[in-house]
C-alpha cells in the first residue's frame, strides 16, 4: 500500500546511481536500456529542442510586432516558421508525453520491470536524436533550411532551392522512432502487466498511451512513404505529385493529412490521459466515469483516423466528400466533450489541493475547451471556408497543441518530478510561474482568433496595418509567456540540484509508481506487486474518516 | 468588416455567431464549475472526499445534447456551403490566374486587368488557375475562399450589393512574397462599371461585349 514507507537505511541504489550495463558516467546513460534512463534521455533532448523552437517562435512574434520588416527578412521568417513547426511537432509535442513520461512510468504503472523490448527502446531514442540533428543541421547547409512550412505542400516543396530533403529525411527517421515506440508500448501493455492488473484496472494514462500507440503504428508509415515519394520525385524526377510531370498536388495533401490528422491525436491523447491521472490524486477521490474516459480514447483514435480531409475544405473536393468529412468531424468532437465533462465532475465533492500539477491541468481544461469549441467553427463547412488558412487556424491548433498538450507536459513534469529525481521544487515559485505562463499564453494566442476572423491569413511575413493591434498584444504575450517558462524551468532545475528530499508519495497518489522507492530502483520493484483494486481507489480517505468519528 | 458585403457574409457570420454563443455558454459553465469546485472542496475546508464512480444518466445526457447541437452546426454549415456551390447560370465568368506573387483577371472578351472590377448586384464566377505553385483566392469581406492549383480549374462565386473596394489575399503559402500577394475587387454601380468596361476594352483593343464567351 502506498503509505508503507521504506526506511531510508534499507533503500537500494536507485536508477540514477546504478545502470543496467558495466559503463560509468555518460556511457552508463547512452548505452543504458533502463526505461527510466531512456525516459530522461528523451526528456533532456526534447527540452533542448523545445528551447530552440521557442527561440524561433520568439523571433516570429518579434518580427510581427510591426508591419514591414521589424528584425528579419522574409526568407528568414519563412524558414523560421518552418523550423518552428517541424521541431515543435516532431521533436517536442509528439515525443513529449509518450517517449518521456510513457517510457518512464508505463512499466511502473503496470507493475513491470521494464518495457518488453528494452534495446528497441534505446534504438528509438537514437533514431530520435539522428532525426532531430538532421532537421536542425539543414539550417547550416548552403541554401539554408526548408522554407515550405511543416506541411511540405507540393509543388512548392519540389521547387524551392532550400534544403527540403534533409527536413523530409528527418521527419522520415523520426517516424520510425515513433513507430518503434508504439510497437514497444502495445506489446508491453499486452504482455507485461502485473498479476491482477486487468485492462480495466489500468490507469487512464496507460489507456491513452495504448490508443496513441495504435495510431502511431498504423498511421506513421503513411507519412513515411509519402515523404519518401517526395524525395524520390525531387531527386529522380518521377511524376507523382508534381503537375508538370503529370502528378497531383491534392493527392499529396490527402496522403499528408491521412497521417497528420491522426498525428494530432498522437499529440493530444497522452495529455488527456495525464489529466485523468492528476485530477483524482489532487481531489483524493476516484475518477468520474472511468470506462467512459477509457473508451473515449479508443473512439478518438478510431474516428480521428477518418476525418483527415477537413484540412482541405477549400481544395475543391466533391460535395460528397465535403459532406462526409464535415459530418465525421463533428462525431470526433463527442468523445473529447465526454472527457471534459467527466474531468470537471471528478472535482465534485473531492478533497482538493490546488498544487502546481493540478493548476496546469485546470489551464489545460480551459484552453483545450477553447481549442475544441473553435474546432467546431472550423468543422462546419461554410465557416471553415472563411477561416481556413487564417490566423484563426493558427490560434485553434496552438490552443489544442500548446494550451492542451504543452500544458499537459508541464503538468506531468511537476507531477512526477519528485518521483523521478527524488527531490522537490519550490511550490510557491511553481505556482507563480504557472500564473505567468497561463496569462502570457492566452495573451499570445487569443488575439489571433479575432484577427483571423477579420481576414488575417497565416504564414504572412507582412500584414495590413489594421491587424497591428492584435499582433502587438500577441507579441507582448509571447514575452510574458517566455518569462514564465524561464522561471518555471529555473525552479525545476534548482529543485533537481538542491531541492529538499522528496518523500515516496508526496501527493498521496495510489497508482503503482507511488508505491516504489523514490527515485525508483533499477528494476522498479523489489517484488512484483499484485493488484487487487481499480487504479483510483481512494476509499481509504473516506473510510478512515468514518471510522475515526 | 461585419457589414454584409456579399451574399455569403450574413449566413457565415450567423452560423459563426451561433457556434460562438453556444460555446461561450458551455465554456463559462465548465470554467465556473471547475473554479467553484476547487474553492468549495479545498482540502482545508473539506478533508473527506466522497467517491462517486460515475453516473450513466449524466453520461448519456452529455453525449446526446452535444451530439444534437453538433448536428445542427453541421446542418447549417452544409446548407451555407451549398449556396457557395450554386453559382447562378448567368454569372459573369472571370478567369483568374495566380502566379508567384500576383493575381491576373481576364474578362470573357479578352480584357486583362490586375484588379477585379465587378458590377454591384451581378453574380460573378471566378475560374481559378495557377501558373506555378498552390495559391488560394481569398476575399475576407465576402467570406469567399478557394485553393488555386496548377493542374485543375477551381471555381467560386459571389455577388456584392455594396459598392466599394475589398482586399483579395493569397491564403495558401506560396513562398517569399506570399504576404504581398494582394489584389482588390472593385464593386461599382452598373453604369460606372459599363463606362469603365467600354473605355478599358477600347484601350486594350478588344470588343466591349460581356456575353459569356465560353
Ligand atoms: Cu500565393
Amino acid at each position: 500500500m502506498a503509505n508503507v514507507a521504506m526506511p531510508a537505511d534499507r533503500a537500494e541504489p536507485n536508477y540514477l546511481e546504478v545502470t543496467t550495463n558495466s559503463h560509468k558516467g555518460i556511457l552508463g546513460w547512452l548505452l543504458s536500456v533502463d526505461h527510466k534512463r531512456i525516459g530522461l534521455l528523451y526528456l533532456y533532448t526534447m527540452l533542448a529542442f523545445f528551447a530552440v523552437a521557442v527561440g524561433f517562435g520568439f523571433m516570429i512574434r518579434l518580427e510581427l510586432l510591426t508591419p514591414g520588416k521589424t528584425v528579419i527578412d522574409a526568407q528568414t521568417y519563412n524558414q523560421f516558421f518552418t523550423l518552428h513547426g517541424i521541431i515543435m511537432i516532431f521533436l517536442f509535442i509528439i515525443p513529449g508525453l509518450p517517449a518521456v513520461f510513457g517510457n518512464f512510468f508505463l512499466p511502473i504503472m503496470l507493475g513491470a520491470k521494464d518495457v518488453i523490448f528494452p534495446r528497441l527502446n534505446l534504438l528509438s531514442w537514437y533514431l530520435f536524436i539522428i532525426g532531430g540533428l538532421i532537421a536542425v543541421s539543414a539550417w547550416l547547409m548552403p541554401g539554408g533550411s526548408a522554407d515550405t512550412g511543416w506541411m511540405f505542400y507540393v509543388p512548392y516543396s519540389l521547387r524551392t532551392t532550400t534544403n527540403v530533403v534533409p527536413a523530409l529525411l528527418a521527419a522520415f527517421v523520426l517516424g520510425f522512432s515513433s513507430i518503434l515506440t508504439g510497437i514497444n508500448f502495445i506489446t508491453t501493455i499486452h504482455r507485461m502487466r502485473a498479476p491482477g492488473m486487468t485492462f480495466f484496472r489500468m490507469p487512464l494514462f496507460v489507456w491513452s498511451l495504448y490508443a496513441t500507440a495504435w495510431v502511431q503504428v498504423l498511421a506513421t508509415p503513411i507519412i513515411g512513404i509519402t515523404l519518401a515519394l517526395v524525395m524520390i520525385e525531387r531527386a529522380l524526377g518521377v511524376g507523382i505529385f508534381d503537375p508538370s510531370l503529370g502528378g497531383d498536388p491534392v493527392l499529396y495533401q490527402h496522403l499528408f493529412w491521412i497521417y497528420s490528422h491522426p498525428a494530432v491525436y498522437i499529440m493530444i491523447l497522452p495529455a488527456m490521459g495525464l489529466v485523468s491521472e492528476v485530477i483524482p490524486v489532487f481531489a483524493r477521490r476516484t475518477i468520474f466515469g472511468y470506462k467512459f474516459i477509457a473508451f473515449s480514447s479508443l473512439a478518438i483514435a478510431l474516428f480521428g483516423s477518418l476525418v483527415w480531409a477537413h484540412h482541405m475544405f477549400t481544395a475543391g473536393m466533391s460535395d460528397t466528400a465535403m459532406f462526409v468529412f464535415s459530418f465525421l468531424t463533428f462525431f470526433v468532437s463527442i468523445p473529447s466533450a465526454i472527457k471534459v465533462f467527466n474531468w470537471v465532475s471528478t472535482l465534485y465533492k473531492g478533497s482538493i489541493q490546488a498544487d502546481p500539477p493540478l493548476l496546469y491541468v485546470l489551464s489545460f481544461i480551459f484552453q483545450f475547451s477553447i481549442g475544441g469549441f473553435t474546432g467546431l467553427m472550423l468543422g462546419a463547412l461554410s465557416t471553415n471556408i472563411h477561416l481556413q488558412d487564417t490566423s484563426f487556424v493558427v490560434a485553434h491548433f496552438h490552443y489544442v497543441m500548446f494550451g492542451g498538450t504543452g500544458f499537459g507536459i508541464f503538468a506531468a513534469m511537476h507531477y512526477w518530478f519528485p518521483k523521478m529525481f527524488g527531490r522537490m521544487y519550490n511550490l510557491k515559485v511553481a505556482t507563480a510561474a504557472w500564473a505567468v505562463v497561463t496569462v502570457g499564453y492566452n495573451l499570445l494566442y487569443f488575439p489571433l482568433f479575432i484577427s483571423g476572423y477579420l481576414g488575417m491569413p497565416r504564414r504572412y511575413y507582412d500584414y495590413l496595418p489594421e491587424f497591428q493591434p492584435y499582433h502587438m498584444v500577441s507579441t507582448v504575450g509571447s514575452w510574458i509567456l517566455i518569462f514564465g517558462l524561464i522561471v518555471m524551468f529555473w525552479n525545476l532545475w534548482r529543485g533537481m540540484r538542491s531541492g529538499p528530499k522528496a518523500p515516496m508519495n508526496p501527493w498521496g497518489g495510489v497508482t503503482l509508481e507511488w508505491t516504489t522507492q523514490t527515485p525508483p530502483i533499477v528494476e522498479n520493484f523489489r517484488e512484483v506487486p499484485t493488484v487487487t483494486t481499480g487504479p483510483y481507489d481512494y476509499s481509504r480517505y473516506e473510510s478512515a474518516a468514518k471510522e475515526g468519528k | 468588416m461585419f457589414t454584409s458585403s456579399s451574399s455569403f457574409t450574413n449566413s457565415v457570420d450567423a452560423l459563426f455567431t451561433y457556434i460562438v454563443v453556444l460555446s461561450l455558454i458551455v465554456l463559462v459553465g465548465i470554467t465556473a464549475a471547475m473554479v467553484y469546485f476547487v474553492v468549495k472542496y479545498r482540502r482545508s475546508k473539506n478533508p473527506v472526499p466522497v467517491n462517486i464512480e460515475g453516473n450513466t444518466t449524466l453520461e448519456v445526457l452529455w453525449t446526446a445534447i452535444p451530439l444534437a447541437l453538433f448536428m445542427s452546426m453541421f446542418y447549417f454549415g452544409w446548407t451555407g456551403y451549398k449556396e457557395m456551390r450554386s453559382a447562378p447560370a448567368d454569372a459573369l465568368p472571370v478567369n483568374v490566374t495566380a502566379r508567384m506573387w500576383q493575381w491576373g483577371f481576364e474578362y470573357p472578351n479578352g480584357l486583362k486587368t490586375d484588379t477585379l472590377y465587378v458590377p454591384a448586384g451581378r453574380a460573378v464566377k471566378v475560374l481559378l488557375r495557377s501558373q506555378d505553385v498552390n495559391h488560394a483566392f481569398f476575399i475576407p469581406a465576402f467570406r469567399v475562399k478557394k485553393d488555386v492549383y496548377p493542374n485543375k480549374v477551381n471555381d467560386a462565386w459571389f455577388v456584392s450589393d455594396r459598392v466599394g473596394r475589398y482586399d483579395i489575399a493569397c491564403a495558401e503559402y506560396c513562398g517569399l512574397n506570399h504576404s504581398y500577394m494582394y489584389s482588390a475587387v472593385q464593386v461599382m454601380d452598373q453604369s460606372d462599371f459599363d463606362a469603365w468596361f467600354s473605355s478599358a476594352s477600347a484601350k486594350a483593343g478588344v470588343p466591349a461585349v460581356l456575353a459569356a464567351a465560353k
